[in-house]
């Protein structure tokens, strides 16, 4: 506890500059059954920033940011206590619809998942699903979103193959355009690149950096260099807890904690 | 020291490639055995059947001459059959399926349930004959209608649907199903647009293997009292009727010689039916198949 307490308060300079918080965690806790996988989590997430995620495989990281969307409650055994205010509303009450929670946050998974469809089809699902049929308008999303996750170039005039003819690395992105289509305030990214090449890798880096303009990002990565790049602020899991949350800049040159200098100088984990 | 000596290795090889040769012949003389069965049968079937085989066969109705004895009667009887039986077995497997896989709660009342649709599927037909007997035809008075076998039938092939649909439903990967949810679709939005459309060729396989059981089934016809001798045509799912395996049945187990050449010729036409009716299974699954 007296880590997150120095933790916390080393992060002051941060809160200097006033952005609004967008995640507000507070003394977050969740089992998978009696699995206790998140401890007291206390974050504060701010808008239109990279947020990455370190720790080492199994300490959280995936349960935690797929609790930001709900979509850890897919799991029957999962409870959870505690907050999460998203834009100051709290996630968890009883009248708060996931529906309505999933379609400001957006969400782009570990493997590139699109779904068995048209390229043009896979990005108009989402504004089709909220009942936007105008073929007009949908050509002007599926255009603006696939611009925006930078592959409009590549597949303007294959619009209507499968998305399965794409690769890995195009997927990836074809599916961060799918997210771009709902016109999301947040979006979570959990490992996006670990299953790509350093070439897709580099083009989904450079996108985050120009996404975080108009969007808030959380991302999860394995690759501490990945997130000394493109990450504002990290916040270092380990065994289910928050041990360290700071400036990307000060985790990396001067972490307060021990176990995060351990961790991202590769001593563990 | 090395553990793997690749002298004795080598020596070792010979007798595994025996081995290895002595059971490929096992298997493919049971594969043979089974053929050859299958073939003598077709042969035996299509010489003693073919000879009765004619336009005029399909156009009469039953006779006790088995030289004008026909199968119309039975064959539009077996159709009557489908067209209750499909609609009826697949809306209420495929509806049941998605119930179970998508909205129940994963809990020990489910696990029971879903336990108990796959002993179902073994239950004898008779079982569902007498089933059928008691609740449609009699409590609800249905009498020996169509409606009353339709229902019946469609009992009967309903856990192999629910099986068949569950497992295409649940061979849909997760990730689809999360893409969908995370973009905030409904679990019915998430159902409609991504899991049955990729379901959609394993539910239909299976759907069909199992109307095709339907219309090879004797056993729920008999006990139901369907009538073997009809000389007129339903004209609605009121009307009593007649099938394709009864009507076989009874010209097969009647003591002159000539009606076993009808019955042979009543057989090839119900597997011709069956075949249609795989062929067309066949065909959706090359159709539909998705790549994932
Ligand atoms: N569906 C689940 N059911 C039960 N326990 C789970 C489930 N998913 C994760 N866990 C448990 O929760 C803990 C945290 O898992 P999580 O997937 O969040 O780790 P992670 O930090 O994302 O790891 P990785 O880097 O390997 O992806 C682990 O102990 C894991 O065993
Ligand atoms: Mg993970």
């Amino acid at each position: 506890m007296t880590t997150i307490k120095t933790a916390l308060t080393k992060k002051e300079p941060v809160q200097k500059t006033d952005k609004k918080s967008v995640y507000l965690t507070k003394q977050l806790n969740l089992w998978y059954g009696d699995n206790h996988a998140l401890k007291n989590i206390d974050l504060d997430i701010k808008e239109n920033e990279v947020t990455a995620i370190i720790g080492p495989s199994g300490c959280g990281k995936s349960t935690y940011i797929k609790t930001l969307n709900r979509m850890v409650e897919l799991v029957p055994s999962v409870k959870t206590s505690g907050q999460i205010l998203y834009r100051d509303r709290n996630i968890f009450d009883k009248d708060y619809g996931v529906e309505e929670l999933r379609t400001r946050v957006g969400m782009v998974f570990q493997k590139p998942n699109p779904f068995p469809k048209s390229i043009y089809d896979n990005i108009a699902y989402g504004p089709r699903i909220h009942g936007i049929k105008n073929k007009k308008i949908l050509n002007e999303i599926v255009e603006k979103s696939l611009r925006g996750a930078a592959i409009w170039e590549e597949v303007k005039d294959r619009l209507d193959e499968n998305a399965y003819s794409l690769s890995g690395g195009q997927q990836q992105r074809i599916c961060i355009a799918r997210a771009l289509a709902i016109e999301p305030d947040v979006i979570l990214m959990d490992e996006p690149t670990s299953a790509l090449d350093p070439i897709s890798t580099l083009k989904i880096e450079e996108l985050v950096q120009e996404l975080k303009k108009d969007y808030s990002i959380i991302i999860v990565t394995h690759n501490m260099q990945q997130a000394a790049r493109i990450s504002d602020k990290t916040a270092f899991f380990l065994n289910g807890e928050v041990i360290e949350y700071d400036d990307t800049d000060t985790i990396f040159s001067n972490p307060s904690d021990k176990r995060t200098e351990d961790y991202i100088s590769g001593r563990f984990g | 020291m090395r553990y793997v000596e690749q002298e004795k290795v080598i020596k070792r090889m010979n007798g595994r490639l025996v081995v290895n040769t002595i059971f490929k012949g096992l298997f493919m003389a049971a594969t043979l055995l089974a053929l050859l069965a299958l073939v003598v049968l077709l042969y035996r079937i299509i010489t003693q059947g073919a000879s009765h085989l004619s336009l005029d066969f399909l156009m009469n109705f039953a006779s006790r001459f088995p030289e004008k004895a026909g199968i119309k009667a039975a064959l539009i009887g077996s159709l009557w059959l489908m067209a209750v039986v499909a609609p009826t077995s697949i809306i209420l497997g495929v509806g049941s399926a998605i119930y179970l896989e998508e909205y129940a709660k994963q809990n020990k009342l489910t696990t029971f349930i879903r336990l108990n649709i796959s002993n179902l599927a073994g239950v004898p037909s008779v079982v569902f004959g007498l089933l059928g007997l008691t609740i449609f035809v009699r409590a609800f008075s249905l009498g020996n209608s169509i409606l009353a076998a339709g229902f019946t039938m469609s009992l009967l092939i309903l856990p192999v649907i629910i099986v068949a649909s569950q497992e295409a439903i649940r061979s849909v990967p997760k990730e689809l199903r999360d893409a969908s949810l995370g973009m905030g679709a409904t679990k019915w939005q998430t159902v409609v647009n991504i899991i049955l459309p990729a379901a959609i060729p394993g539910i239909l396989t299976g759907s069909i293997l199992a109307l095709s059981r339907a219309i090879g089934e004797t056993a729920p016809l008999i006990v139901i009292g369907i009538p073997v001798i009809i000389q007129f045509l339903p004209r609605g799912v009121f009307d009593t009727f007649t099938a394709l395996p009864i009507q076989i049945f009874d010209w097969a187990s009647r003591p002159q010689q000539e009606f076993q050449v009808v019955a042979a010729a009543g057989i090839i036409i119900l597997m011709i039916f069956l075949l249609i009716m795989n062929s067309i299974a066949v065909i959706i699954r090359n159709k539909f198949q998705k790549r994932y």
